[in-house]
């Protein structure tokens, strides 16, 4: 009979009832998970159906081929041991004995009831567990620092350099783009504004406060965050999944020193770099529009300026810029260093590190407000 | 499909990075229903050879085809069937690391939409005693594996639809000999069941005497030999040379003597 089966007939049932009375179960053709295909559910019914029937013989002579999916198909409608009456071919035997020894399959775990509490309370911990991790490396950060006073040609120039290069030059296109747009948003808006009541002159004091107090370095700092924050993160992640962090602590180099310390103080030295050129683009863009609005002259913009903004608005602007990039930076490196070696992880990891990172510039700068508050302005 | 017909056969085909060449005009055919063994030093393109074959990588020259249809350029469907009838083991595993061992090895079995819970829970468990992997390691992820255990359950996801032809990277690197041996012996178990075609690439003579029909090897960018290992030793090149009958190789050829007369 296998002869006249092609290669990929799928299975054949047939019940006959022999000369003595007995009823048969003849199968015949391929009994493997391609050819099944999609009769295997249908399959799987028809023959739990025959298998009631405990003095039915099956004859699986007429096999040519089954493979693991088709024997456990047999074995589940069998009710995982052999009806009382089996042919079988020898090479077949083999896939039933391994059933039978196969290990009983785990159980499923039960979900706990008290998940809710069990839940908040681990996000508490998590919590606390983020906070502790971020002083310790804060700590670890300063020990580092007087080490390398000691030490300073141990000081590593080439990562700060290269963390300067890729946090700083190469984030002033993005940030130009945006803060120019941004200036020209909010000068069209006001200028409107003020030519209501002829107040056109205090376009100047609007740009030049809200740009450099406050809209210049936040806007640099969450483009910052979202930009290298990210990279950092997960250029850490990516070194613990292929085990680079374990062969730099194995080799005595920490990576405290080596891999956050650079990203900190470069961070810390671009940030402010990175404000300042946000803020003066911004500014220009704000500049254009009042001219073009209000047909304020360039020169009469400049010139009142210094008069009508503080300088001390723009070192604070600065010294938020100073502080953001070193907690960008300090945030990013603790959830790179956090992130376990897999994929899921990394990605999580890089996502909880830029959402923190935005929410905690947005805590600093409100922190600066209050505590700044008569500070440059009138 | 007759057994001796040409299930993968490559054609005139170079591989180039850049300006690196790894493959000069390789021309092989895998014939169906045989183990086909790849040796070559490390570094000589059994690896890059293997993923040409798999489509993984696009020939600078040259042509793979899959049963007699090109890797490229087919219809989908057609495609996806052939994938499914294809296991791979990776050199370094590539168990994805988000999942479990168990949801590892499930994957393609949930993938083909036509297995309901309860069979794919039997089988993975028949997948897990196949390799000698305990049932307790199947909730672990692959991040808290053993090296030797990584591989093994790489092998176990390959065989997971009981696949016609199945390409092993190093199958037995990183195994001890017990468990090289009883690698061998499954495959031969397998073998004897189903018709499986293997295309493996291997530094393992143990295993390439045991298990290979046909051997090719690869030296300097090029096949230099092709066939059966009584065939290939006496073929005079010295990476032949080294490799068969240096100290480690006379070893192994005089302990299996049996094998290669028989
Ligand atoms: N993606 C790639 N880009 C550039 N070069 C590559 C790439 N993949 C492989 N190579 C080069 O191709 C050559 C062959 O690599 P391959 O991985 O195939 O070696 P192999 O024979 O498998 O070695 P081993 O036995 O060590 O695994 C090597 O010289 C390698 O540097
Ligand atoms: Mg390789």
């Amino acid at each position: 009979m296998p002869e006249n089966q092609g290669s990929n007939s799928s299975i054949v049932l047939r019940r006959v009832t022999g000369e003595d009375g007995a009823s048969r179960l003849v199968l015949a053709g391929n009994c493997t998970l391609t050819a099944l295909g999609k009769r295997l559910q249908p399959l799987a019914g028809e023959l739990a159906t025959h298998a009631t029937d405990p003095e039915l013989q099956w004859d699986l002579t007429g096999i040519t081929q089954m493979d693991d999916a088709g024997a456990v198909l047999l074995w589940r409608a069998w009710a995982e041991r052999r009806p009382r009456h089996l042919l079988l071919q020898p090479e077949h035997e083999r896939l039933f004995n391994r059933l039978e020894k196969m290990p009983a399959p785990p159980a499923p775990i039960a979900r706990d009831p008290l998940w809710p509490i069990t839940v908040l309370g681990k996000a508490v911990f998590l919590l606390w567990d983020h906070l502790i991790g971020l002083i310790a490396l804060s700590g670890q950060l300063l020990l580092d620092a007087i080490y390398l006073i000691a030490h300073p040609a141990l000081v590593p120039w080439r990562e700060i350099s290269a963390n300067l290069y890729r946090t700083g030059a190469q984030a002033l296109g993005i940030t130009a783009l945006v803060g120019f747009l941004i200036g020209v948003v909010l000068s069209f808006l006001s200028s409107r504004q003020l030519q209501m009541f002829g107040a056109d002159i205090f376009i100047i004091n609007i740009l030049g406060v809200s740009i450099i107090r406050e809209l210049g370095p936040v806007l640099a700092a969450i483009l910052v965050a979202g930009r290298s924050g990210s990279s950092m993160t997960a250029q850490l992640g990516v070194m613990r999944v292929t085990e680079e962090l374990d062969a730099l602590t194995v080799m005595g180099i920490p990576h405290s020193q080596r891999l956050v310390m650079p990203k900190v103080i470069a961070l810390g030295i671009a940030m402010p770099l990175v404000v300042l050129w946000t803020s003066a683009v911004a500014l220009i863009g704000g500049m254009v529009v009042a001219e073009i609005q209000l047909g304020l002259g360039y020169q009469f913009f400049l010139s009142k300026l210094p008069d009508a903004v503080a300088i001390a608005n723009l070192w604070l602007g600065l010294g938020k810029g100073v502080v953001c990039g070193m907690v960008i930076a300090l945030i990013s490196c603790h959830f790179g260093l956090r992130i376990k070696s897999n994929t899921e992880s990394l990605g999580e990891g890089t996502t909880n590190s830029v959402v923190t990172s935005i929410t905690v510039v947005i805590i600093i700068d409100a922190i600066f407000a209050v505590v700044f508050s008569n500070v440059g302005l009138r | 499909m007759a057994d001796g017909e040409c299930i993968i056969e490559v054609e005139g085909l170079y591989t180039r990075f850049g300006s690196h060449v790894v493959h000069e005009d390789i021309n092989l055919c895998v014939r169906h229903g045989e183990v086909l063994g790849l040796v070559g030093g490390s570094g000589s393109g059994k690896t890059a050879l293997m993923r040409q074959m798999l489509g993984l990588e696009t020939p600078a020259q040259g042509k793979v085809r899959f049963s007699g249809l090109p890797l490229h350029g087919q219809d989908r469907a057609k495609l996806q069937y052939m994938r499914n009838r294809c296991g791979v083991l990776f050199q370094k595993g590539a168990l994805f690391s988000a999942l479990s061992v168990y949801d590892n090895i499930a994957l393609p079995m949930r993938e083909l939409r036509t297995l309901d819970e309860d069979i794919i829970r039997r089988l993975v468990m028949l997948k897990l005693k196949m390799v000698d992997i305990d049932t307790r390691h199947a909730t672990k992820m692959p991040a808290e594996l053993s090296g030797g255990m990584i591989k093994r359950i790489a092998l176990a996801r390959a065989m997971a639809l009981d696949p016609e032809l199945l390409f092993l990277d190093e199958p037995t690197a990183g195994l001890d000999p017990q468990l090289s041996d009883a690698f061998v012996k499954l495959i031969q178990g397998m073998r004897h069941e189903l018709p499986l075609t293997i295309v493996m690439a291997t530094h393992d003579l143990d295993t390439l005497v045991a298990l290979s029909d046909r051997v090719a090897v690869l030296a300097e960018q090029r096949m230099v030999a092709l066939g059966t290992l009584q065939e290939v030793i006496k073929a005079k090149h010295p990476f032949i040379t080294s490799f068969f009958c240096g100290e480690r190789g006379k070893r192994t050829l005089e302990n299996n003597r049996g094998i290669l007369q028989g």
